[in-house]
């Protein structure tokens, strides 16, 4: 089996990491992300030099109803506003010692979206970062080569943010003609 | 078009007198018998040297992960087959596994035996057509293909007695399996593993040290260990880089720690094609030997587990993965209380390995573009998702 890494000897070294004990993940303030994960790779300690998986979590604003007990003794229901928010998740391996996964979250705000970019660090972020960028509309800072992947350039929005509703003409074709042009031009759907 | 990921090496036109030269510029796909799919490589050429090469993807996406995000967990077990849908047996396992971390459930016994032999019967399925097609992009058109899907066919059978399919499995269930495999269907299986090597024997005696195949593929598209690393590919093609690096061996995913198998990997830091072709050949045998043990050892009794009738997580993450016929398949799951995902991911091994394609390409002849793309083994169901 191969063994998890532990995470306390990392939040002593840096300011500001967290360690989110429900989902199990270290979050890394954004300014210091590249800092850290070149760190964690070349850390004799933990030598992760394997990222496998990069992926964004889109939070909307959402409610959450908590049951408290308040001086009276009394359980009340308590609503909590949980504001919204973007992770980008990082799945770290390392290869060397066959331990893994640490889980790296670095956390932003969903309205302007901004995060390093760890392709300097692992290759394998290359990709999966500009997919990210796409389907999310992260701004990953520092990548080499930030443009759709698999969407088409012209294409407008982030299919998998939550609050996406795709449009109601949604028909696209390179060169519109007959039917779609009209339907381009009129810019509504002929039922 | 923004600046590609690797500065191009220096590069200098050959300028002739009163010869004016010039880069050309092919678009390779997206309907290209090479590449297996829809899928495009933007190359650019100095005679027949590539110079530049920009893959293109996404002709075939369809945000399988918002599907997967709008329906029951359970809903998305036969989507997962159409990711890459020569190895439908491992994406269920992949996709099992994690759901199972979500709500631990016990799998019984003959489950965990049957789902290791589907696995490695898919693995057989995989290597054995991907070195068909292999041979096929090198330009021995048509007849080692059909050697090679001849025996394809036989384990397609087996698969088609057992889940109904030949191809969309739809098999495993949180928990364990649809159903039991028909009466007979062990002994079948242990006939066509028996007969497995013969064939591979003499494959490999037409094959391995055929000289065209020598020389179109020794020093072709090598790879460094470094650089294999770094960039996240995972698989044979991984192991040909020099690479010790099995998921059945470092996790141990079901019950791989019962079996007796060896990984095969080369000690050099070459990684060419012929080593990523070779590595294939190798793993089918070891593959015979896992399938062998569990077809001894298989007990009797229940194929599923106690498995909720809704479910529905509580509040959690998980992350499973297991080593796919062509690398490392994840599946990343986030439970927010609904019978609905809030976060499904697939970590691809096909798009990951195509990081390196450019590194490899470049400085290559065109033709051998074909050839390193065909050594990668890529499905495009899985690149574009």
């Amino acid at each position: 089996m191969s063994h998890t890494v532990g995470h306390e000897p990392i939040l002593g070294k840096f300011p500001g990491l967290e360690w989110d004990e429900e989902a199990g993940a270290l979050v890394v303030p954004a300014a210091q992300a590249a800092k850290i994960a070149t760190w964690l790779r070349d850390n004799d300690a933990f030598l992760l030099d394997y990222c496998s998986n990069v992926t964004g979590v889109d939070y909307l604003e959402r409610e959450i109803k908590e049951k408290v007990t308040n001086e009276a003794g009394k359980t009340e229901t308590v609503i909590r506003i949980e504001p919204s928010r973007m992770d980008i998740v990082y799945h770290l391996y390392s290869m060397q010692k066959q331990t893994g996964p640490l889980v790296l979250k670095q956390r932003t705000n969903r309205e302007q979206p901004e995060v390093e970019s760890l392709t300097p660090v692992w290759r394998s972020c290359e990709l999966q970062e500009r997919e990210v960028y796409d389907l999310f509309g992260v701004n990953f800072m520092g990548h080499p080569d930030q443009r759709r992947i698999l969407m088409w350039d012209e294409f407008e929005g982030h299919p998998m943010r939550k609050d996406y509703t795709e449009p109601f003409d949604y028909e696209w074709e390179p060169t519109p003609h007959d039917e779609v042009l009209e339907r381009h031009q009129r810019g509504k759907v002929i039922v | 078009m923004s600046s590609p990921t690797a500065t191009a090496p220096n590069y200098e036109l050959i300028q002739q007198d009163g010869l004016e030269t010039s880069l050309l510029e092919v678009s390779m796909g997206p309907h290209h018998p090479s590449t297996h799919g829809v899928f495009r490589m933007d190359v650019k050429l100095d005679g027949e040297t590539v110079v530049d090469l920009q893959p293109v993807f996404g002709y075939l996406h369809r945000n399988h992960e918002k599907l997967a995000e709008n329906m029951s967990y359970l809903a998305s077990m036969p989507f997962t087959d159409r990711l890459d849908y020569f190895n439908s047996m491992t994406n269920n396992w992949a996709y099992a596994l994690a759901a199972e971390k979500l709500v631990e459930i016990e799998v019984p016994e003959r489950a965990e035996y049957l789902r290791v032999i589907m696995a490695e019967l898919t693995r057989l399925v995989n290597h054995i057509s991907l070195v068909g097609f292999f041979i096929n992009d090198l330009g021995a058109l048509g007849t080692p293909l059909l050697y090679a899907f001849r025996e394809r066919e036989k384990i397609m059978d087996l698969f088609e007695q057992a889940s109904g399919a030949r191809m969309m499995c739809n098999y495993f269930r949180f928990g364990g399996l649809r159903n039991d495999v028909p009466e007979g269907w062990l002994d079948r299986t242990r006939e066509v593993v028996d007969r497995f090597p013969d064939f591979l024997d003499e494959y490999e005696k037409l094959l391995c040290e055929n000289e065209i195949i020598l020389s179109r593929t020794q020093g072709v598209g090598c790879l460094s260990r470094d650089l294999a690393i770094s960039a996240g590919i995972t698989g044979p093609m991984l192991r040909a880089s020099g690479v010790n690096y099995d998921i059945r061996k470092v996790d141990q995913y079901g019950i791989y720690n019962r079996f007796k198998f060896r990984v095969p990997y080369t000690d050099d830091d070459v990684g060419d094609c012929y080593d990523r072709f070779m590595i294939r050949m190798l793993e089918m045998r070891e593959s015979i030997e896992i399938l062998k043990q569990a077809l001894r050892d298989i007990p009797g009794g229940d194929i599923i587990g106690k498995a909720p009738k809704i479910f529905k997580p509580k509040p959690a993450e998980a992350y499973a993965r297991v080593e796919g016929p062509k690398g490392e398949l994840g599946f990343y799951l986030i439970a927010d209380g609904t019978p609905k995902p809030y976060r499904y991911r697939v970590r691809p091994p096909s798009l990951i390995n195509l990081t390196v394609l450019r590194d490899m390409c470049l400085s290559q002849k065109i033709a051998d573009a074909v050839v390193i793309l065909g050594s990668i083994d890529i499905v495009l169901g899985e690149v574009d998702r």
